[in-house]
């Protein structure tokens, strides 16, 4: 006869074991990712797509813009169209791709199967958002390189400023992502609810009506906006001559604040 | 044995009063009581059953006990711990199957066996976990493509990826076709052998029946009934059945005449009734032995004498007074 082990059950709290099964988790929840065709063109390519869809197509774009001060004269038209673009990669991540993510996951009682085992599934959050940080990565970063190399669109005046910029809109962007995705019992529900957000914040990002030629009233909204805020700021970084974004970062700050603890707050993990 | 073990004999789960009312689901309804009051033991190594109809509070029972839900009332020791005061205790030694499918539709069999395992200290091997479960032929295939019963078996794997002293299956064969359920029948029983006690789920009565070591059956959010599967059977008042089929109209027609009577003679007989062309009497455990007498003193001999097989089903309609019904019969005919 086996000798039955009784084992009276202590709290294994090995961080090592933990450390590496999150990336275990991390590297199979990439790979399932990957296999999600149109997620991942929204996630990784439509921002560049935009961008040099619409570079190559409308004539202004191509144009050098002549009123600008130097050295923007020589630049083409569709460089103060880039930072638009980057706030959109951010917005089309965290208001298209997670709130459905999450929402599924809680709809296809894959958080709560995750809550039997010693992997509790904010990890799987966790996880996420780390693959959503580094597809938000790829996505600006071809935009950027895509403008330059195919556009000629040049480099950021203030690349710190302009990073600093996209962290906070990323924090802010995401933490909306999350508060949007906390409830919802489907990810019918949340990707309607992102939708819902996800339109008027491109039109305040200059995505429809380039921030150059919005109205002031609009501008005054945009720069409340997390998404607004996100594409000045990225713009004044880009540019480097109407100083630092200071309104912009506040407003940034303020919305993760507020935004992010509402979010854990209120997420529903089964 | 040498040596006594400490907990040889100690429950390895203890649920005993156990209460829990959900908030009103929606405005206008009250608040739902799922769970009023149950209580059961679970000793080491055996299959223990949960069996009830729809909406009778097993699974708020097992996710109470899981440490997945806040209990009202009662208490719950799994292994000796709390897991309403602490679920992460009892994570590395409880395994659990889900009623609902509980994975992404684009994660292959061996991908999600490796990252559950990848969460406990002490992991199964999966070559030996795929070959129990008859899963190697696809483990390369996404979970979205499996069959009903592959799914059922792969959830059942990963409820057992981390070498689990209690697994935990809610209603792992609804969906299945005969076939399935049996070989996953079989399977259960693998498990019980390899020394994990497996608390079942089931609205199964026969399942609850062929697998249970023990039971309790569960109705309205209160135990009904508790015991092992031939107890329970055993323990049923009276109206044992006899069915008698006879070659010809005439021999039935003094049957039926002989059986009334002895109905009405002996008190072990409670009626004889005819039933299409047979003829069905009932009474206490000495029915048969009464009704062979009679017929043989009389020397009517019947074609065919079958006892009526009792089940878990008439333990239900005898504890609650009503038909065991499932409401919505998800069971696939063959
Ligand atoms: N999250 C919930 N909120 C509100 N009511 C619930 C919830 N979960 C279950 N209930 C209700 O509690 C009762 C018991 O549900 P439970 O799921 O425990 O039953 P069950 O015995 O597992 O049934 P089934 O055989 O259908 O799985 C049902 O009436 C159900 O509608
Ligand atoms: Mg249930």
């Amino acid at each position: 006869m086996t000798a039955v082990e009784t084992t009276r059950p202590v709290r294994v709290n090995h961080g090592g074991l933990r450390f590496r099964a999150f990336w275990t988790l991390f590297g199979s929840e990439l790979r399932v990712w990957l296999r999600e065709p149109t997620g991942v063109f929204f996630a990784l390519i439509f921002p560049s797509l935009l961008l040099l869809g619409l570079g190559l197509a409308i004539p202004d774009f191509s144009k050098p813009m002549v009123d600008a001060p130097p050295p923007w004269n020589e630049a083409p038209g569709v460089t103060s169209y880039l930072p638009t673009i980057i706030a959109l990669a951010v917005g089309t991540i965290s208001l298209t791709t997670m709130p459905v993510q999450f929402a599924t996951f809680r709809e296809k009682g894959i958080l709560k199967r995750l809550s039997t085992t010693p992997m509790p599934p904010q990890n799987l959050v966790g996880v996420h958002m780390v693959i959503n940080v580094l597809a938000l990565i790829v996505s600006a970063g071809a935009a950027v390189v895509g403008g330059m190399v195919v556009l000629g669109v040049p480099f950021a005046a203030d690349p710190l400023v302009v990073l600093l910029v996209l962290v906070l809109s990323t924090t802010a962007m995401f933490s909306l992502g999350l508060l949007v995705a906390a409830r919802a019992e489907k990810g019918q529900t949340a990707s309607g609810l992102g939708m819902l957000i996800y339109f008027p914040s491109l039109m305040f990002s200059g995505v429809w009506v380039p921030l150059s030629v919005m109205p002031e009233w609009m501008q005054e909204i945009g720069l409340y906006l997390p998404l607004g805020a996100a594409a000045q700021g990225l713009t004044m970084g880009w540019f480097g001559n109407e100083g630092f974004p200071l309104a912009q970062v506040l407003v940034l700050t303020v919305w993760t604040l507020v935004l992010f603890p509402l979010g854990v707050k209120l997420f529903r993990w089964s | 044995m040498a040596t006594p073990q400490p907990d040889a004999g100690t429950p390895v789960v203890e649920v005993s009063h156990l209460r829990k009312t959900y908030p009103a689901a929606r405005r206008g309804a009250g608040p739902k009581t799922a769970v009023s009051d149950v209580s059961f033991q679970i000793a080491r190594g055996e299959i223990f059953g949960i069996l009830g109809p729809n909406g009778a509070g097993k699974t708020t029972t097992v996710e109470c006990l899981a440490g997945l839900r806040h209990a009202d009332g009662g208490t719950v020791r799994v292994l000796g711990q709390d897991p309403q005061a602490d679920p992460l205790l009892i994570r590395e030694h409880v395994g659990v199957q889900l009623q609902e499918a509980a994975l992404h539709d684009k994660i292959t069999v061996a991908e999600a066996l490796d990252v559950f395992g990848s969460f406990y200290t002490e992991r199964a091997d999966s070559a030996e976990l795929l070959d129990l479960l008859d899963l190697t032929a696809h483990r390369h295939q996404q979970f979205g493509k499996l069959s009903g019963g592959q799914k059922q078996r792969l959830s059942i794997a990963l409820a057992l990826v981390g070498k689990p002293q209690v697994a935990i299956l809610d209603e792992l064969t609804t969906g299945l076709d005969p076939a399935a359920r049996r070989a996953t029948w079989e399977l259960v029983e693998r498990v019980r052998d390899s020394g994990v006690t497996v608390l079942l789920v089931t609205h199964f009565m026969d399942e609850a029946e062929r697998l249970c070591d023990r039971l309790v059956v569960i109705d309205g959010g209160r135990v009904v009934a508790e015991g092992t599967p031939s107890a329970l059977i055993e323990g049923l008042e009276g109206d044992r059945g006899v069915r008698l089929r006879f070659a010809d109209d005439g021999a039935r027609d003094r049957a039926t005449q002989l059986l009334t009577a002895l109905a009405e003679r002996d008190d072990d007989v409670t009626a004889a009734v005819p039933v299409g062309d047979e003829i069905e009497v009932t009474g206490t455990r000495k029915v048969l032995f009464a009704v062979v007498q009679a017929l043989a003193a009389a020397d009517v001999v019947p074609d065919d004498v079958r006892t009526l097989e009792r089940t878990l089903e008439d333990v239900f309609v005898q504890v609650t007074g009503r038909q065991y019904r499932v409401e919505e019969n998800e069971e696939v005919a063959a």
